[in-house]
């Protein structure tokens, strides 16, 4: 059905299927790359018919490994579905393909006034139906909520074959939130073919500031305190002064050089209530003692001071040859006691760790640069991501925020729920998948149903 | 906050219903009368205003909540329309208030929650922090839930700044584009609308329209309330707006559309109509006799997976959701 020229088994190939832009490494036994949901629906049932898991990926931008194929699986690579369906402006909702590029939505219905909100960092690169996957986040997912509140409607290639539209148009489909179990399940309950998503509107005014600091406290200071006075930015981000230098050096964005700590704050709403935050946010900068206040005057700079954060990764490229991105979240009133540990966490591995992350809600992501080459690094790096993300548990925070669990973290999950909360969680991923076909061995770690370790293996001599 | 109580008599019933104000009792099908009535327990456990999260019993009545917020300049949009509706019996009911336009529903407010499962053990799901995808989303699943999936104890939820002004006009026309109203119903003929925000922001929007106490919605012994694509709320008002004795209001922009009546067939008609326009009508008041959905359940198959998975006994508001297949209530206990 899908023709030679749109599968293939070659090793070469397959290799470049291995892993994702995590540092996980699987093995597919083949990757396919369907046109339509009708292919892909029979791929999933071409890949059961063998035996065979199946894996289904986007761009590949993930960095949890979530992509990575294991068990064996047929990888299914959705970046052929990249059409957009239809556009309702009245309705506000689009129906895409998995395969869309999420700021190639963005951009499709940029004259109608509208846009789609959740907004990471790979926005250029990733899918929605990746986005979907992960239940992706982004800078403005402060005000506008992550990927599952924009997702309206998911039509489904379940494990077993059948198509079923989880979710609706209407705004209260009865029964299960079947939608809301999907999004962020990380391919483990089916395969979108198509995907109803909310369109939001652009906002009438909006403020974006810049807001520099002289140490890293003083900045994690007024975002607690931003976040306690009734403000509710659209954005509030964060960077550190290695991170700062790095990317002023890179793109020329204007942001101060001689800055500890940088905050992009943006307020949007109508006219009113925008000046008002505005002033309010910036009252609160200048009583934690920044150093520098500036609102963007134009759409030209706005651009420019968030060309300066969405291109921090590549700027990172200048300083060492590899880096491990983090993705937890703590509390926002525990924000300057966990970036004083991660600091210390660094230090004690003899690591650079820069900070640039969604402050706003407590998303942290450390980012360890490194030389991969030098012997040893690997294992400290390893180390050191794993004793800040026990920091951030530690301080009440959560082992991911918008990234996902994948294989990355799937080890980890213990430290966050019982064994009570994990036999929960596979038995709702089982309902989806009683088979383990669907992206094996992601999410929950091995020994997450009750009895499961008890269980006699199959062929067991007893 | 302590949840043994509320575990041992989940454990040692055959068949469980959690009760909260009973606000939204008629919404699903009736539960087997035998089941054994439990309450979650109420109360604030914790509020952290600079966190904007809080973490309740779900026995609290929102209004208490809301008091608790309201002290901190906050609040919780759940919306119920009787403000005794307890947070979990809102949340397990499902239904958006009415400033969900611009709010987002229900769904979306819920961080974190533990339920208590058949055999009285008490499972987690989600996190605290307002931003998390660490594992399958039980928060959502619960929401809409209606009780058969085991009982709601305690909830974490989002909180949002309170507005400085929060302001109801009528007006002769859905407000036009660049407004940011919370809320805009229209029954036909008039338009209700709610402004929210700093003063200056509000006056702007409602300069010219009177102000009203606040939005009226259809009364009458037989309440319903359907949803419909957004698009679809104009065809369907037009095929309401010819029953007879009907009463009808649309969340403009939601696809909700609030009806009432004191004769049931004219509900029997606007639920044909809804299914005529791609909805659905779920009995909220009255009605008795009229099934609660109307139509199969869309993906039944899999909710009764979904529901065996954490119900495997059926020992939880046995009834009220129609899934094909459902076990005897109790079979296994």
């Amino acid at each position: 059905m899908l023709g030679t020229a749109n599968a293939t088994a070659e090793p070469l190939e397959l290799a470049l299927y291995a892993r994702d832009a995590g540092v996980a490494e699987g093995h597919a036994v083949a990757v396919c790359w369907p046109a339509t949901g009708a292919q892909l629906a029979a791929a999933v049932r071409v890949a059961r018919a063998h035996g065979r898991p199946f894996v289904v990926r986007g761009s590949g931008t993930g960095l949890a490994g979530g992509a990575t194929p294991l068990g064996d699986p047929v990888v299914i690579v959705t970046t052929r579905l990249d059409r957009i369906l239809e556009v309702d402006a009245r309705s506000r909702v689009a129906w895409v393909e998995p395969g869309v590029l999420n700021l190639d939505l963005s951009r499709a219905v940029r004259h109608l006034g509208l846009h789609y909100a959740p907004d990471p960092s790979s926005q250029q690169a990733c899918t929605i139906g990746g986005n979907v996957g992960t239940n992706a986040g982004g800078p403005h997912c402060l005000a506008y909520g992550v990927t599952s509140a924009h997702v309206l409607a998911v039509e489904v290639v379940l494990p077993d074959g059948e198509v079923a539209l989880l979710g609706g148009l209407a705004p209260d489909e009865p029964g299960y939130d079947l939608r809301g179990c999907f999004v962020g399940s990380e391919g483990t309950m089916g395969a979108a073919t198509r995907i109803a998503v909310r369109l939001t509107p652009d906002p009438p005014e909006v403020a974006t500031m810049l807001c520099a600091f002289a140490s890293v406290e003083d900045a994690a200071a007024t975002v607690s305190e931003t976040i306690a006075s009734g403000v509710l930015p659209a954005a509030l981000e964060m960077m550190d002064a290695p991170i700062t230098r790095a990317v002023e050096d890179f793109v020329g964005a204007g942001y101060p050089r001689d800055a500890q700590a940088v905050l992009l704050v943006e307020v949007d709403g109508l006219p009113a209530g925008v000046a008002e935050q505005a002033a309010q946010v910036e009252a609160i900068a200048r009583a934690h003692g920044a150093t520098a206040v500036r609102t963007a005057a134009d759409e030209a700079e706005r651009a420019l001071l968030w060309k300066g954060r969405k291109s921090a990764f590549g700027a990172i490229a200048r300083i060492a040859p590899d880096y491990y991105l983090h993705d937890a979240v703590v509390p926002r009133t525990r924000l300057v006691e966990v970036l004083g540990e991660i600091a210390r966490i660094a230090a004690a591995h003899r690591l650079l760790v820069m900070n640039v992350f969604h402050a706003g809600d407590g998303n942290l992501h450390p980012l360890i640069v490194f030389d991969g080459r030098e012997p040893g690094t690997w294992q400290r790096v390893r180390a050191a991501g794993t004793a800040i993300l026990e920091a951030c548990l530690d301080a009440g925070g959560v082992l991911t925020g918008e990234h996902g669990v994948g294989v990355e973290k799937r080890d980890l999950m213990p430290r966050l729920f019982g064994p009570d909360d994990l036999d929960a969680q596979a038995r709702l991923r089982d309902a989806f998948d009683p088979d383990g076909a669907a992206n094996p061995m992601k999410v929950l770690p091995r020994g997450s149903r009750c009895g499961e370790l008890q269980r006699v293996p199959e062929g067991t001599w007893i | 906050m302590d949840l043994t109580p509320l575990q041992e008599a989940v454990a040692s019933a055959r068949t469980v219903v959690a009760v909260g104000a009973r606000t939204q009792w008629r919404i699903g099908e009736p539960v087997a009368p035998d089941a054994a009535v439990v309450r979650a327990p109420a109360g604030v456990v914790r509020h952290e205003p600079a966190d904007m999260t809080v973490t309740v019993g779900a026995g609290t009545p929102f209004g208490d909540l809301d008091r608790v917020l309201a002290a901190a300049g906050q609040e919780c949009p759940l919306d119920p329309a009787d403000p005794r509706a307890t947070v979990g019996g809102v949340l397990a009911a499902g239904l958006s208030g009415l400033r969900r336009l611009r709010l987002g529903p229900l769904r979306d407010l819920v961080l974190e929650v533990r339920v208590v499962l058949g055999d009285g053990r008490v499972v987690k799901g989600g996190g605290p922090t307002v931003k998390n995808v660490t594992g399958y989303d039980l928060p959502r699943l619960y929401v809409g839930s209606l009780g058969t999936l085991g009982v709601l104890a305690q909830v974490t939820l989002r909180c949002r700044p309170r507005p400085t002004v929060s302001r109801w006009c009528r007006a002769p026309e859905p407000p036009p584009a660049g407004t940011r109203p919370s809320a805009v119903l229209w029954d036909g003929e008039r338009v209700q609308v709610c402004f929210e925000g700093v003063r200056a922001d509000v006056d702007a929007q409602c300069r010219g329209l009177p102000e009203i106490d606040g939005p009226v919605l259809p009364a009458g012994a037989h309440r319903g309330r359907i949803s419909v694509p957004p698009g679809a709320v104009r065809p369907l008002a037009a095929s309401l707006a010819a029953l007879r004795g009907l009463r009808w209001c649309a969340q403009l922009g939601v696809g909700t559309v609030h009806v009432a009546t004191d004769d049931v067939p004219a509900l029997v008609a606007a639920r044909e109509a809804a299914h005529a326009h791609g909805g659905w009508l779920l009995c909220e008041q009255g009605a008795p006799g009229l099934p609660a959905f109307g139509r199969p359940l869309p993906n039944a198959a899999l909710m009764r997976r979904v529901k065996d998975a954490f119900d495997p006994d059926g020992k939880f508001a046995p009834g009220r959701l129609p899934l094909a297949g459902a076990p005897a209530a109790g079979a296994r206990a």
